[in-house]
């Protein structure tokens, strides 16, 4: 236990966590966060820091601001913060640099590294009064006894995101790629079940990484050509990955593929029903045209969760009631953030009950198609309850797209 | 014709030029140099689409 409290090392029970001979994980658990910038995490988070022990000792990265104290006390754990003279920051974002000013000012580096882009966001962001060195593409940074070497990954998912790699111990620092939304005391891979790491890397692509998938293609046909021996992958959210490295890049690989596979999804919200068992309509048909069918309505599912299906969800099948001749908030909530996404090679289809109007339904179909959807029939509009026939028109709608769906992988196969 | 980061979104627009990298007014999108990257992401000018 702590036996001096000081600014540098506070009073605080925590400990570094060895990754490899020179790596010790000194970030923060997060087991409050339940909504990061809109995507809800109900596993709570990680703000990984890294701290290299060569010759010159090196922070990669440090952590959200009101976690300063967990991570110099966890650095303090092994060694004297004021020991460190080189901090690399690998990506801007404020949950990774939100104590870098006053983590300088605590520890005094010799020097502070980031990417040429990562420069200008660190003072747009800080307005520091202190230099920051930019290193390039493929640059080395002598740390004595060991090397890191730097690598810029633009707009993965920032223009300043950057990977560090140091060669001696074969550990990647991967900024937020191949990352996760996941609060555990277990800092490793392979003591947490996969399908727990698979859905919460999933979810954290779809939601962060889906936009910049063509980045993701190029990196990882670069990434061969490096002759990394990779032995672990240090990300900065959630478990270092050492067991399932190769299986989480190829997760990478086919989920920037964005190949969609026979299955729907019906999202929807409704004011008393209509909407509602419109959506019922849609699916059934959905179904009955051969097709699996998850519902999934606004008011108990998360945009985040919602926008996860997309990764490779063959159809999106939207509703929405007019509400003061416009779309229902939550449906253009929903349909705003996943257009950000941009994901690729959707089906999609629209529906809606109005009283008067009725604009809502055709906002979808327009917001859809600005998604670059493929939107099969015309949307189905019904004036406030629908009757026998109207459902049997969503009916039709559900079976036309699992007829689109099909004719499609028909073609691809 | 101006020409779209597909990355960020930025456009880049002859019209203005890019004056941050001492692209002066007037500069085709074809005539801006080979190193010339998105004032905005850094992304090179092959991550770049004409405008419609």
């Amino acid at each position: 236990m702590m036996t001096r409290c000081n600014a540098t090392s506070p009073c605080a029970p925590f400990r570094a966590v060895p990754v490899s001979e020179h790596v010790y994980w000194v970030g923060a658990i997060d087991w409050n966060v339940r909504d990061f910038h809109g995507y809800a995490t109900p596993n709570g988070t990680t703000y990984n820091a890294y701290l290299i022990l060569a010759d010159r000792v090196t922070l990669i990265d440090t952590v959200k601001a009101p976690y300063q104290r967990e991570m110099l006390s966890r650095i303090a754990s092994v060694i004297d913060p004021e020991r460190i003279d080189y901090l690399v920051s690998n990506h801007a974002e404020m949950d990774h640099s939100g104590c870098l000013p006053s983590v300088i000012d605590i520890v005094k580096p010799q020097n502070v590294f980031a990417s040429t882009m990562g420069v200008k966001a660190l003072t747009d962001h800080f307005h520091m009064d202190r230099d920051i060195t930019a290193v390039k593409d493929g640059e080395s940074l002598s740390l004595g006894n060991m090397a890191l070497t730097f690598a810029e990954t633009r707009m993965l998912h920032w223009p300043d995101s950057m990977f560090s790699y140091l060669e001696a111990d074969g550990v990647l620092f991967s900024n937020d790629a191949f990352g996760m939304h996941l609060a555990t005391s277990e800092r490793f891979d392979d003591e947490i079940p996969w399908p727990t790491l698979e859905h919460e890397a999933a979810k954290y692509y779809a939601n962060i990484v889906l936009p910049y998938s063509g980045v993701v293609m190029k990196l990882l046909e670069k990434l061969p050509g490096l002759s990394w021996s990779i032995k672990a992958i240090a990300t900065d959210h959630g478990p270092v990955w050492r067991e399932h490295i190769d299986t989480i890049i190829n997760r990478y690989v086919r989920w920037a593929a964005q190949r969609r596979a026979m299955r729907a999804v019906v999202t929807y919200d409704t004011m008393w029903q209509s909407t509602a068992k419109m959506a019922e309509a849609v699916a059934e048909g959905i179904l009955a045209g051969g097709v699996p069918v998850k519902v999934m309505p606004l008011a108990s599912n998360h945009r985040s969760d919602i926008a996860t299906e997309l990764l490779d969800v063959g159809a999106l099948v939207v509703g929405s009631p007019t509400l003061n001749n416009n779309i229902f908030p939550t449906v253009i909530d929903l349909l705003t953030y996943l257009k950000g996404l941009r994901p690729q090679g959707l089906l999609a289809a629209a529906f809606g009950s109005y009283g008067w109007s009725g604009e809502g339904v055709e906002q979808v179909r327009e917001l859809l198609t600005a998604m670059k959807a493929e939107v099969v029939g015309d949307p189905v509009k019904v004036k406030y309850v629908p009757d026998q026939p109207a459902l049997e028109q969503c009916y039709t709608l559900g079976l036309s797209v699992a007829e689109a769906l099909k004719a499609r992988q028909h073609v691809e196969s | 014709m101006k020409y779209e980061c597909v990355l960020c979104g930025y456009v880049y627009d002859p019209a203005k030029g890019d004056p941050g990298s001492g692209i002066a007014v007037g500069t085709s999108f074809d005539d801006l140099p080979d190193e010339w990257v998105c004032p905005e992401c850094g992304a090179g000018k092959d991550d770049f689409a004409p405008v419609e």
